[in-house]
Parts: C-alpha cells; structure tokens; sequence
C-alpha cells in the first residue's frame, strides 16, 4: 500500500467544476497550501468550500476566491477577507454563515456517518429560522445536519505512507474531522516517513480516512496577525 | 475617561472574577486583556477555540509561530501543560459546559440577558466564529464592553433591536460605569465606578436598572 502521489498537481487531477471541498485551516494556519496553489493553477470553478473562513484576499482559501473559482462558501467567519465580507454582503457569492460548534459538529457527524444532531447553539437566532427545535429536559435545542464532501484537502505535520497523520500545535484545527468526512481525502505533510516511523500513540489521523497524501514542499506559512512581547533585559 | 482606560478598567474587574482552577475563554478584543491581569497565587487555564488550553502570552520577538496562535489569529505562546486538540473537540467542551468562565464583548446587551455580537442588517456582517456556541455552553458568561456606543447611544438595552447571539445567556455586564447581575428580575447594579451616582448609571442605560441593597464603589 502507498497512497504517496508525485505531487500537488497529480493530487488535485480529478477534482471537477461543481466539486464539493472541505478545506482544512483556521485562517491561514493549518492550510494546504501546495493542494490550494494546484487547485488554483488547474483553474477548476464552481466550487462549493467548506471551511471555517477564507484566509486573507492574497493567501489561502482567499486566492480562489479572489479568482471566481468558489461558487459557495459554508464557513462561520468572512471577517479578515474583504472579497469574502463585501460578496457576502452584496449575494454575489452563496454563503453559508455557521456557528463554530455547529459547523465542526456537523463535519464530525458527517465523517461518524451521524445524520443529524441537536445543539443548543443559535437557538432564538436567525441560524434557528426554518430548523425544527425540540426541548430536552426543559431547554430547547436545534436539529443540525451533517455535512459531507467529495474531497477534503487536509495539512499534516508528520505523515507516513500510509496516511497515518499526526499535526502541529494548532494548525491541527479542523484538519483531523474534515479527513473524515470526504470521500476522497487527500493531505499534505511536511515530512513522510515510512511506516513504523510515527509513534502509534500520537497518531492523530488513522491512516483509514486518509486516500492521497503528497510531500509538501515549500512552506510559506504566513502569520495573519505578529503580536510579540518585548524581551525584559536577561530574558 | 480615554477608551484604552476604560477599557483597561474593565478588564482589571473581570479578572477579579477569576478563581484558581478555572477554565476560561476569552474573547477577541478587549476580553483578551484579562489575561495579562491574572491574579497572583492562582493558575487559571485559558482556552482558545481553535483547538489549545493553556495559552501563553504573546511569544518574544523572533519566537512567533505560525501553527501558534488564538482565535483571533494573533500568534501566542504555550504554558507548561499546555495541551491541542480539534475544533470538534475544542467545541464539545464549550457545549458541554465545561468552560468555567467566558468572557465577550457585545453590541447589544438586554433585561432578559439576551446577547447580539455578529452582525448589523445592511451594514456589517462578520460572522458569528464560536460566539453562538460559547453563548450556549459556558457555565458563566460574562459580557465585557464599553457601557455606551461611541455616539453614546445605550448598549444596555430594553430588547435587543440586532439580530441576537443567544437567548438568555448573559450572567455578568462589566462596563466602565459598573457592575451588573442579570437576575430573573431584570438588570441588578452591584457595583459602581468611582465617581458615578446611579442616576448617571442609569441615564446611560436603556434598561431599567435594579439598584442592589449592597451596592458598592466597583474596586478598580
């Protein structure tokens, strides 16, 4: 078995116009950022992404937005993007605004093949309009539905050959639920090894959900918002 | 008094709330100044939710981590014990009350402890992130802002007029003019800032304020 392909490029080959793509990141932390560069250079449109927002309008998500590819955003935060927030304002692009717990919930259930769930979040909001709400012990709740995708383009750390994944600090975020909720999931690491060389206790993502797996290269890893401290003398 | 005063203000009551042992989530913003006011003699985790507890301050110059940061993008530090995890996870441990403390601002505040913070019709649209989800689940939801608009409009209102956050969900309001207790009743002024009469307090506030018996100069 080895799911390792020669490159970003081969990697994207069969994502189609109309594709629907879960993309791993929290802002820019945590992208795939050598499967993004292949999905903008292959020109592919239409597309239907869900991620938790869409990175700055020159980094990330926010290059394919920039570009016309994204037909619809479901993500929970257009703020930091000003292509997103004013096309968002405007309807030229189909958004889906979602509560954070929800939306990780819902991409969780859709990889635990769990149809549908309630939570209390967004109760007596406009996110409730149109759900069915039910009361449990006296507290009402929402009727959320999973969310599934053709394929999920997942960040690792370390991988191996396999597809085992293991993450970093927390470019981790939504990278480990969204490799279980695609059909086809397909990750990039910043370093694979052979099988063996991970230790199986910190093994992240089990290999099962993971189909495709390329070695990054080229990291760029651009920091949205530096805040430093100054150093004290001695320190 | 200068917004950074207020604010700073706000921010030194807040952390007076603060326990040994507490898992707490701060908000972007002025929520985030909380954590350089902890005080001495007590450990408190700080939760961010896009995936970390125990989040350190700002990292030195030359530290700074990309695959580092807190849900306002902004890059920190780890504490010893610190630990990661996923955004599943991050948010079953706020719905599952148990975050201790949650500290957010607000644009609107009201009687019943409604809450709206994301968005303004026509004019403004954000995004909701995690405050829906944090509104619902911590066990003890602080709202920390500035009492008054920047045109001085009220904040603290009868019914909220924005699209709302989450129904009934504010236990605490720390503003710069007091402290406040969100009671079956209504509004309860606890504390008041040095200075201020609650006729001023009140004039500021579209909601009708109950005066609390033990009502206290807010300790700065």
């Amino acid at each position: 078995m080895n799911k390792l392909v020669r490159g970003a490029d081969d990697a994207v080959a069969d994502i189609a116009n109309g594709a629907v793509l879960m993309i791993g990141g929290f802002g820019l932390s945590g992208n795939p950022e050598n499967l993004l560069q292949a999905l903008h250079k292959k020109g592919v449109t239409n597309l239907t992404v869900i991620s938790n927002n869409a990175g700055i309008e020159s980094e990330g998500i926010g290059v394919l937005l920039a570009a016309g590819q994204i037909r619809k955003m479901i993500s929970t935060y257009v703020g930091e993007n000003k292509i997103f927030e004013q096309r968002t304002r405007e309807g030229t692009l189909e958004t889906e605004l979602v509560p954070q717990g929800t939306f990780a919930e819902r991409i969780r259930a859709g990889g635990a093949g769990i149809p549908a769930f309630f939570t209390p979040a967004g109760v007596g909001t406009p996110i409730a309009q149109g759900k069915e709400t039910r009361d449990f012990d006296g507290r009402p709740y929402l009727l959320e539905h999973w969310l599934r995708a053709d394929f999920a383009l997942i960040k690792a750390y370390r991988a191996d050959r396999w597809g085992n994944l293991t993450y970093r600090k927390t470019a981790r975020n939504f990278n480990p639920i969204m490799a279980t909720a695609a059909r086809v999931t397909i990750a990039e690491a910043e370093e694979v090894v052979e099988p063996g060389g991970l230790d199986p206790e910190c093994i992240v993502t089990p290999g099962i959900y993971v189909q495709r797996l390329i070695q990054g290269a080229a990291y760029r890893k651009p920091i949205e918002r530096r805040t430093i401290r100054k150093r004290e003398p001695g320190q | 008094m200068k917004d950074q005063d207020k604010r700073m203000l706000i921010a030194r009551r807040v952390a007076r709330e603060l326990r040994d042992g507490y898992y707490v989530n701060l908000g972007i913003g002025l929520p985030t100044l909380v954590s350089n006011l902890v005080p001495p003699g007590i450990e408190v985790v700080l939760q961010s939710e896009n995936g970390m507890l125990g989040v350190g301050p700002y990292p030195y110059e030359g530290e700074e981590d990309a695959d580092l940061i807190n849900a306002g993008k902004e890059t920190v530090s780890e504490i010893p014990g610190c630990c990661y995890f996923n955004s599943a996870d991050s948010f079953a441990m706020i719905r599952g009350g148990h975050i201790d403390m949650a500290v957010m601002g607000a644009m609107e505040v009201d009687e019943r402890g409604n809450i709206a913070n994301w968005m303004v019709p026509g004019k403004l649209i954000k995004g909701m992130g995690g405050a829906m989800d944090l509104v619902a689940g911590a066990r003890c939801l602080y709202v920390a802002m500035e009492h008054t608009t920047h045109d001085g409009g009220p904040k603290i209102l009868k019914q909220c007029r924005l699209p709302l956050t989450g129904l009934a969900a504010v236990n605490f309001i720390v503003t710069e003019m007091g402290f406040m207790r969100l009671t079956p009743q209504g509004i309860l002024l606890e504390e008041i800032a040095p200075g201020l009469s609650f006729e001023q307090v009140q004039a500021a506030t579209e909601a009708t304020l109950l005066r609390s018996p033990h009502l206290r100069e807010m300790p700065a």
